[in-house]
């Protein structure tokens, strides 16, 4: 795949961005500035950042929970992030998602999703939409391992396939769902030989190769784009942490295993391919250093955003105009309703 | 109160003096496993890491190398098909233990559990039935945010043919879990995240067994009645303890235990003696567990009452991530004292 140095370069960065926000995160989270699960991608940057990066500005994305990366890649501005997992106002969900449910529509990003496979009928549903609407682009849909296991998944895939959809389901494949390992949760452990089922296109590629990510996304996602053909992308990562920052995520596996895993970090990958290319420590020491502030800043700017105010609770549940379809319910609403869900206006 | 309630509950009292254990409500729950496992063949477990990684919440921590992979399966992530394979071992006199990691996960698995575990008994005329346990646990408060923070047992406590049992305390925990695996009809066990931790007296005598469909009154009281059930009870009773202190009133606290079958004797009895109640619950009430028990004690205390029946549960919103907001939306402490001194007369 030909990419420019440059290009290679700013990837590059957004791949050390996405390791020093999922770090400053964990620390965060021990901090107690960030409550809920918090899912960390440390260790599937490549991944992330390449298949990302194949999306052309209009396309979609949708993605399950474990997310931060994905909407680092795709220009969610990093303070827009962290405020969310601060649960602030200021966050891309308004406070009101955190780890898990990021989203920022501006950039395409139809959103982070914590019911396994739970995205995926909605991924399929947004590229009907795109049909319908006959607008020439794709979804590219994130999911783990695991959720192939799901009803949901058939479903989709299926539908996609029926209907020609312009969707690329993206299996993001880190060989454990929690505790399990792919092999004791599926039959067939080479997921995208699953697309074959439905007479779908699939790669399966190391995901870890940033390039080669690139190459295989580019391919399916044109052939989504172009040719409304569905396909599934298999990428082969790890991931470092534990499951989520609460599971140590060593009673499954060995350290020596992860160290394994570290000794072919995506991220030395790449800087080998910068230094090929003449980019010296120099510069890879001044993008170090470009990262660490915007991560600093974004939790400055985190810390400073205030609270969302409780008198907002309802903020966005139902469409403006609704309240008055609400106002007759007042009449023997439980203790405290009132106050807390109609007193906002049901956030109009 | 019934004269076979009272010598049921003497007997409880009983087993709770002759040799108990101090314990938590986790600890209760997987002692009730073993137990069953031991004395039944035919009872198994099957669920979501609930072997290797030792359970999401650690209930059934150690019974993988105790009882070996067939008594305690690891399940893929494939709700529907796990649930479904319980109902099908069940109806040939299996005596499946399922563990959903939380409830919100259940509705995936819904159909098994409404159309077709609830339809058995009735729907083939009694000549088959389906003895199956599905344990989960509900609540909020840690942030999970709107995916993870439901509690909708009410759900299939409005479901003939399911039973739905929930327990609040440690003993409970062990008596109610074994009744379920004991009874021949499909029961769901609703568990709660916060409760896991809480430490009380469990009975070691492994027939101790806590009546399906017996509500408990957890404190006796004669000014105002809590109702309650799973970690509504355990916010009830610290406020009873708060009134009592601080305002000098002497609230009775009734526990349900048991949604379906509902011990609506108990509860108006007890109503009957105080003439005030305050029902709570930590889920959505709008058509909730409180609006039935509204709707029972109107009926049968009519002439008793001296305010109309009070509820509290949680704001009617999809929780949010936000910690401020979060603590809002819970039926909190000062909720639930609001409400008790407004029945009371005591404040506006
Ligand atoms: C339907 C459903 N069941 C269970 C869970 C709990 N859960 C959350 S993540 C997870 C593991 C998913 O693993 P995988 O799909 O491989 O994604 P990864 O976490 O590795 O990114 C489980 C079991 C859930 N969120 N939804
Ligand atoms: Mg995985």
């Amino acid at each position: 795949m030909a990419i420019s140095n440059a290009k290679l370069r700013e990837l590059y960065e957004q791949m050390l961005l996405i390791r020093v926000f999922e770090t400053a995160a964990e620390r965060e989270y021990k901090a107690a500035r960030i409550g809920g699960y918090c899912h960390l991608s440390s260790g599937q940057e490549a991944a992330t950042v390449g298949a990302t990066y194949a999306l052309d500005a209009e396309d979609l994305l949708v993605t399950g929970y474990r997310c931060h990366g994905f909407a680092l890649a795709r220009g969610v501005p990093p303070e827009a992030v962290m405020a969310e997992l601060f649960g602030r106002s200021g966050g891309c969900a308004h406070g009101r998602g955190g780890s898990m449910h990021l989203l920022d529509v501006a950039v395409g990003y139809y959103g982070g999703w914590g019911i396994v496979a739970g995205q995926l009928p909605i991924a399929t549903g947004l590229a009907l939409g795109l049909v319908r609407q006959k607008r020439q682009q794709c979804v590219l849909c994130e999911l783990g391992d695991g959720a192939v296991n799901m009803g949901a998944w058939h479903e989709s895939l299926n539908l996609a396939a029926v209907w020609r959809l312009p969707v690329v389901f993206l299996v993001m494949n880190n060989e454990y769902g929690m505790g399990t390992s792919v092999e004791r949760a599926s039959a067939v452990t080479d997921l995208h030989r699953r697309a074959a089922a439905f007479g779908l296109p699939a790669e399966r590629v190391d995901g870890d190769d940033l390039l080669a990510v690139i190459e295989a996304a580019s391919t399916l996602l044109s052939g989504a784009r172009n040719d409304r053909q569905a396909a599934v992308l298999e990428l082969v990562t790890y991931r470092y942490r534990g499951h989520s920052v609460a599971d140590p995520g060593l009673a499954y596996r060995t350290s020596e295993e992860i160290a394994e895993h570290v000794k072919h970090d995506p991220l030395n990958r790449v800087r080998a391919l910068l230094s090929e290319t003449g980019v010296g420590d120099d510069e890879l020491d001044a993008i170090a250093l470009e990262v660490d502030q915007s991560v600093a800043t974004a939790i400055a700017a985190s810390l400073a955003s205030p609270p969302p105010p409780v008198s907002e609770l309802a903020r966005g549940m139902y469409a403006p105009g609704s309240a008055a379809q609400f106002a007759r319910m007042l009449a023997g609403a439980p203790f405290g309703e009132r106050e807390l869900v109609f007193a906002g206006g049901l956030g109009e | 109160m019934s004269r076979t309630d009272t010598v049921v509950r003497e007997e409880t009292a009983d087993a709770l003096a002759s040799a108990s254990e101090v314990m938590t409500y986790r600890d209760a729950l997987r002692l009730a496993l073993r137990e069953e496992l031991q004395r039944d063949e035919h009872v198994f477990i099957m669920g979501e890491e609930v072997g290797v990684f030792d359970g999401a919440y650690k209930v059934t921590a150690g019974l993988l190398e105790e009882f070996g992979p067939e008594r305690v399966r690891d399940t893929p992530i494939s709700e529907e098909g796990f649930v479904g394979a319980g109902v099908g071992a069940a109806m040939l006199g299996e005596r499946p233990v399922v563990e959903i990691m939380t409830i919100n996960f259940l509705l995936v698995a819904m159909d098994q559990v409404v159309n077709h575990a609830a339809k058995i008994g009735a729907m083939f005329g009694g000549e088959v039935r389906c003895p199956l346990v599905i344990r989960t646990p509900n609540g909020a408060g840690n942030q999970l945010t709107a995916q993870h923070s439901q509690s909708f047992e009410v759900w299939f406590a409005g479901t003939p043919g399911l039973k739905v049992l929930a327990p609040a305390s440690p003993a409970d925990a062990k008596g109610l879990l074994k009744s379920a695996i004991r009874d021949d009809d499909p029961v769901l066990l609703v568990e709660n995240l916060a409760i896991y931790k809480e430490r009380g007296a469990v009975p070691l005598d492994p027939e101790f067994l806590t009546p399906i469909g017996l509500a408990n009154v957890a404190r006796t009281g004669s000014d105002i009645t809590l109702v309650a059930h799973s970690y509504a009870t355990v916010r009830a009773l610290h406020v009873a303890e708060a009134l009592a202190r601080d305002h000098g009133v002497d609230a009775e606290v009734v526990d349900l235990r048991s949604l379906r079958p509902l011990d609506v004797d108990t509860v108006v009895a007890s109503v009957a003696k105080t003439n005030r109640a305050v029902c709570i619950e930590e889920g959505w009430p709008t058509y909730g567990v409180t609006a039935e028990l509204a709707a029972r004690i109107q009926k049968a205390c009519f002439d008793e009452l001296d305010a109309p029946v009070e509820r509290v549960g949680m704001a009617e919103v999809p929780l949010p991530y936000a910690k401020e907001l979060e603590t809002a939306a819970l039926p909190g402490a000062d909720r639930i004292e609001a409400a008790v001194l407004a029945t009371l007369g005591l404040r506006a």
